[in-house]
């Protein structure tokens, strides 16, 4: 049994042969080769595998690929323009918000749409977004100075 | 995951005949229960049919006192929605306690309350505020509609368009949060309605959402968190697990109380 998926990920238009069974991540990742997006937990509870679904971040490992015809995906791949970091990546480099580096594409992703429904957020609510994505590194002390950089940046631009 | 078919239902109709049909397939709402059991293999359905495309089942409206939400409306619209935090507070903000930012952008009301969760947060506003369960077949009060553990009154091939709340004259919900799942290990919903006084507690019983009479009646004369503070539940119905026992679970229903109705103002 198969489904065919037709999607645009990263403004690039893919249709997509799959089982029925078969997740938005391993879609991404087996599919397409789109490995920046990572499976943690693959329980919905870690958040490495968090992408953007029609402008919504979610957890690519909970949503089935079937469910996303027709979807516009944006995958940690999509963030930068060229070589040119998005600032959320940018700030995440220049504030070191990270360790091993295995959390970090689902924390940008994750962060991104946070900037995008609160510009300014404070401390807390970032620690309170966050909630979703879990890092073992870092305590997440320069995660959150990361996105608080980015977003005074995002506010100064 | 066990292999199924996968369709997207062209209506709540056509989804209703077709669970009638094959005993075997299921609906998907928001998936974010459902699809973890699929990956762990405790489900095994022929088909799962999407109710995602029904665009009609989602959407929130508030009139005449009532605030009705579409069944496949998601916790993070009813978090953010002007309207719900202006009429019902208590119910934009228990909905944006729900897991995390990306569950609330999936999860839907009507997948909520159709499972059941004896610890989900949903069932704890529906009964706290006597809220009505539309169906495609008829309209189910809250307090008859969870009747157990994952039960509902739910028949073969009903299926939840959309639930009513009557705006309270006040109301709190306060929930002591499992720290990995965010799922109530006690959520209690306390209300002033027109009706009358509601406590209704979730993740604590084992049978799921319960109201509390001696609270309720204790409100009813003094709406104060000292009116509750002296109210205990019994241990003989409640969960007890590696997370909280049900001495544990008794104390917090008191403790969530207070703090329901102090916040409820």
């Amino acid at each position: 049994m198969a489904v065919t998926v037709n999607l645009t990920v990263n403004g690039a238009q893919h249709t997509v042969e799959c089982e029925e069974r078969t997740l938005l991540v391993q879609l991404l990742r087996e599919h397409l080769g789109l490995t920046g997006t990572h499976v943690g937990c693959d329980t919905s509870q870690c958040g490495a595998c968090v992408v953007h679904v029609d402008g919504e971040s979610l957890k690519s490992c909970t949503m089935l690929a079937a469910q996303a015809e027709g979807a516009n995906i944006t995958t940690i791949e999509g963030l930068a323009n060229g070589d040119e970091l998005h600032p959320m990546q940018q700030a995440f480099h220049e504030n070191h918000g990270l360790q091993c580096g295995f959390c970090t594409p689902g924390m940008i992703m994750s962060s991104v749409d946070l900037l995008k429904n609160n510009p300014t957020p404070s401390e807390q609510e970032i620690r309170h977004w966050l909630e979703g994505n879990i890092c073992r590194c870092t305590g997440y002390h320069n995660i959150v100075k990361s996105i608080q950089a980015c977003a005074d940046k995002m506010k100064a631009a | 995951m066990y292999s199924f078919e996968y369709e997207k239902a062209g209506s709540v109709d056509a989804a209703s005949q077709a669970i009638k049909s094959d005993d075997e397939a299921k609906l998907l709402a928001g998936g974010m229960t459902y699809i973890p059991t699929l990956k762990q293999r405790l489900a095994s359905p022929t088909k799962v049919i999407d109710l995602a495309g029904l665009g009609d089942l989602s959407g929130i409206s508030v009139s005449g006192g009532t605030v009705t939400i579409g069944a496949m409306t998601r916790h993070a619209a009813v978090a953010n929605s002007a309207e719900v935090q202006s009429a019902i507070p208590a119910l934009a903000k228990l909905a944006g306690g729900i897991g995390d930012p990306q569950v609330r952008n999936r999860g839907t009301i009507g997948g909520s309350i159709s499972n059941n969760d004896p610890a989900a947060d949903y069932p704890a506003a529906l009964v706290g505020l006597g809220a009505t369960v539309k169906t495609n077949e008829r309209e189910i009060a809250a307090d008859d509609f969870f009747t157990g553990q994952f039960e509902t009154a739910l028949n073969e091939g009903e299926i939840v368009t959309s639930v009513s709340f009557p705006v309270p004259e006040k109301a709190g919900y306060m929930k002591f949060p499992n720290p990995a799942s965010r799922y109530a290990i006690v959520g209690v919903f306390a209300a002033k309605t027109g009706d009358g006084t509601r406590v209704a507690v979730t993740g604590a019983g084992e049978a799921g959402v319960f109201r509390v009479a001696e609270m309720e009646s204790a409100l009813g004369s003094n709406w104060s968190a000292d009116a509750v503070a002296g109210v205990s539940v019994g241990q003989g119905d409640l969960n007890s697990d590696i997370h909280a026992s049900a001495e544990y679970r008794a104390h917090l229903v008191t403790v969530m109380a207070k703090r329901a109705v102090a916040e409820a103002g």
